[in-house]
């Protein structure tokens, strides 16, 4: 749980203003990024299975292309998602404790 | 980190050990395999050799530490922690059955391989990393403490749904794999049904009994290894032979096309008409008896009996008069039990005087309509398979394992990615297999079967799981003359492409592998559900570590053994129900699951409403529709079949979270204080 002591003095709530709107905007950026992310899956899953008689017209490397994206389009674009979300939320929690550790140190 | 880092090569270089002796394991037998060693014998050595190895590494990973028991000591690092997950995600379904479901069906079987992997983008960024941070040992752990509520506000009854949900679902389940066990076992070692299922148990309590969490994780890496090696080694074959390309996945392309040509010049061939015609007549025939009844039930039974008393009269001989007797016990005893046979054979017979539908094809339909109404099954079912992935109890109490929140992001790339290797050689191997039989077997003479067909055809005397008989007498094979059973497809796939046994046993070993993994990891989901929430949480909160372990053991125990039992009863209910399980879960769990992270206001009202809504409206529409629950096609909303209940059910858990909540108070502060700190990174 996270501490909940009140500082008393003017800059130690100055500080914890700080660091409430630190994680604040981490949070934001998180459930911005997830969004996106999110409606990129449902636009690929949806739109592979919605237009998949209009797409089985078009042929790449042999597959048609509503074929070719059921089976490993769909499922390759899940795994981008998955290791681009990794790959961000890693900068913005390290973004996070960078701003947590300057207070931290300016308080020092 | 240093500490990690070195744990981390440790293991490394234990499943480095491990690959090289099973290399050498498999070059071994294939030496003796050319030195003339039976074939039932390399199937005892592949089962046992492969018991044995998980058995041991469950005693050399035995614990009875609570941590180490639950969750793994959460130190699995993120690779190893992806293998055992998609292990534990790769079930005996998928092994053997969804290859098989793609020669079936073609395009619209795809929705599994699209479910299937696409729900990992919902537990990635929607559920994970949060259960993660909150560090507890199951979900309802999770559920309770966000909702709150009941006595003195520990959650009580939301803990006691959650355990509800992850029981039904689990058991349905796990019972699957189990009967899967069963079946792979008597097939390839000759021993009986139930024998099977015991020594497939002896293994999975072995493991999971003397090591929990931890003595599973070590061994599904192990299983995860046989699984790939056992999918790839024949599909790369059938690649290599067919595309001059050993890598499936990208090499099926060029074969598309000419399966394309092949089935439309076999749609069209005289020969493959005559045989469809005649299915078509002898269909025909039972409509003429169906329209008849009763008057064709007790002309039919006369004719059973004057047959009988014939044969008897003339003296022929015994065969003939077994025969007879035979066709006469077999004959329907009420005019309801003749009208549902007669139905049943009518259908098939119908469905084998179809012409070959083209393999790529999405939403073949006759009309417009029903192409459509195709289509929305196939969404429907992909939503469904997708979000009960996202709350299947055994995968995401695999996100407590791993040391960190971003080791648990990267856990689950790393699941998905070892569960894509499979998951997109499947449909290759499908087509792959498709073209070698539309080829090589179709168009053949009848006296050079190959040897497989007579095999596999012997194994199930009642229904074969194949069967080629030459039904115009033209002494070549038709296509139509072939019934080939989904499940054996991917067993015989070896053989199909002229593979030495050897081959064979390690594809059985894989399908082994492929359930005892998700079994271990169901048990383990349903024990800990049982021990550590209804015992620990609920019952007795002052028992020690010592005794919590010890009742999660024996109640691991009971269930399997419950479990081994109702398997053992080969119940249809059961497993035709186990698509179903992804319906309920997703409409139980998910909307509380999600809802408790991204929206601060859902409340202990919202949750409960939530989960028996959800459920209820899900169980409501499958008793509603699917006919083995009483239910009638006529009845579905949207022509939806009832396997796809949760398009309903999800909706309507959201919804009654939402309405529950706001028409409530608000949640206390201390849930609120909960949701900053589990979206708050570490």
């Amino acid at each position: 749980m996270p501490p909940e002591t009140a500082p008393p003095n003017e800059p130690d709530l100055e500080r914890q203003r700080r660091l409430l709107a630190a994680r604040a905007t981490h949070w934001r950026r998180t459930r911005r990024l997830t969004f996106v992310l999110m409606a990129l899956w449902l636009a690929t899953g949806f739109c592979t299975v919605f237009f998949a008689r209009e797409l089985a017209r078009v042929t790449i490397f042999g597959w048609p292309l509503s074929f070719y994206m059921a089976a490993q389009g769909a499922s390759l674009i899940c795994l981008a998602i998955i290791g681009i979300y990794a790959w961000r939320m890693r900068r913005y929690d390290r973004d996070l404790a960078r701003t947590m550790g300057n207070e931290a140190g300016v308080n020092a | 980190m240093t500490r990690q880092k070195r744990y981390f090569r440790r293991l490394s270089g234990y499943y480095a050990w491990f690959c090289v002796c099973f290399a050498g394991f498999l070059l071994a037998l294939t030496v003796l395999e050319n030195e003339g060693m039976p074939r039932l014998w390399i199937g005892h050595l592949f089962m046992f050799a492969t018991i044995v190895l998980y058995a041991t590494i469950g005693v050399v990973s035995r614990t009875s530490n609570v941590t180490e028991y639950y969750v793994a000591g959460r130190r699995v690092p993120a690779l190893f922690n992806g293998m055992a997950t998609a292990a534990d995600w790769i079930s005996a379904a998928s092994f053997i059955s969804l290859a098989g479901g793609l020669y079936l069906s073609g395009f619209d079987a795809l929705a599994y391989i699209m479910g299937w992997t696409g729900g990992y983008c919902l537990v990635a960024l929607l559920i994970a990393p949060y259960l993660r941070k909150f560090a507890q040992y199951t979900i309802p752990d999770y559920l309770a403490a966000r909702y709150g509520g009941g006595a003195g506000g520990r959650g009580g009854p939301v803990r006691a749904l959650a355990v509800g949900a992850t029981i039904i679902v689990s058991f349905i389940y796990v019972v699957a794999q189990i009967y899967a066990v069963g079946l792979i076992a008597s097939r390839f070692t000759g021993v009986d049904f139930s024998v099977g299922i015991f020594l497939g148990l002896a293994s999975i309590l072995v493991c999971s009994f003397l090591g929990g969490m931890r003595g599973i994780t070590w061994t599904q890496v192990a299983q995860y290894i046989i699984i790939l090696v056992a999918f790839l080694i024949p599909t790369m074959w059938l690649s290599a032979k067919h595309a001059d390309n050993p890598l499936p996945q990208v090499a099926y392309g060029s074969v598309l096309p000419k399966l394309a040509q092949r089935e439309a010049q076999l749609a069209a061939d005289p020969r493959e008409h005559e045989v469809r015609a005649r299915f078509q007549k002898e269909a025909d025939a039972y409509q003429e008896r169906l329209a008849a009844l009763p008057a064709s039930w007790e002309q039919g039974k006369v004719e059973a009996q004057r047959r009988l008393d014939t044969a008897r009269l003339r003296n022929l001989s015994l065969a003939d008069v077994r025969n007879a007797e035979r066709a006469l016990a077999a004959y329907p005893k009420t005019v309801d039990e003749a009208e549902a046979l007669w139905r049943e054979q009518r259908s098939r017979l119908l469905a084998r005087a179809q012409p070959p539908q083209p393999h790529a094809a999405p939403f073949a339909g006759a009309t417009e309509a029903e192409s459509n109404a195709r289509r929305n099954n196939f969404l429907a079912l992909v939503f469904c398979l997708m979000f009960g992935t996202a709350a299947l109890p055994h995968i995401l109490m695999r996100s407590y394992t791993t040391p960190s929140v971003h080791e648990t992001r990267v856990s689950v790339f790393w699941t998905l990615f070892f569960i894509l290797l499979i998951y997109l050689s499947i449909p290759a191997l499908a087509v792959l297999a498709k073209y070698d039989i539309y080829t090589s077997l179709v168009g053949s003479d009848f006296s050079s079967l190959p040897t497989w067909i007579s095999y596999w055809g012997n194994i199930d005397k009642v229904n074969p799981l194949i069967q080629v008989t030459d039904i115009n007498g033209d002494g070549l094979v038709q296509l139509a003359e072939i019934a080939i059973d989904g499940d054996v497809l991917v067993l015989a796939t070896p053989e199909i492409g002229g593979l030495p046994y050897v081959i064979s046993g390690l594809v059985a070993a894989g399908g082994l592998a492929a359930a005892l993994s998700t079994a271990d990891g169901l048990l383990l989901a349903i024990s800990n559900a049982l021990s550590h929430d209804i015992y620990y949480k609920i019952v007795d909160p002052g028992a020690s570590t010592q005794k919590r372990v010890t009742i999660s053991k024996l109640l691991l125990l009971a269930v399997a053994f419950i479990a081994a039992y109702a398997a053992s009863q080969k119940p249809a209910d059961i497993l035709s129900l186990v698509g179903a399980a992804f319906s309920l879960a997703a409409s139980a769990l998910f909307p509380p699951l999600v809802l408790g992270v991204f929206w601060k206001r859902a409340n202990h009202a919202g949750a409960i409403a939530g989960m028996v809504g959800g459920f209820l409206v899900c169980l409501y529409y499958m008793i509603r529709v699917h006919p083995m629950l009483g239910g009638r096609m006529d009845a579905a909303w949207f022509d939806i079949a009832p396997m796809s209940a949760g398009i309903f059910g999800v909706p309507a858990g959201m919804l009654a979270v939402v309405v529950a909540s706001l028409l409530t108070a608000p949640p206390a502060r201390g849930s609120d204080a909960l949701v900053d700190y589990i979206r708050a990174p570490e």
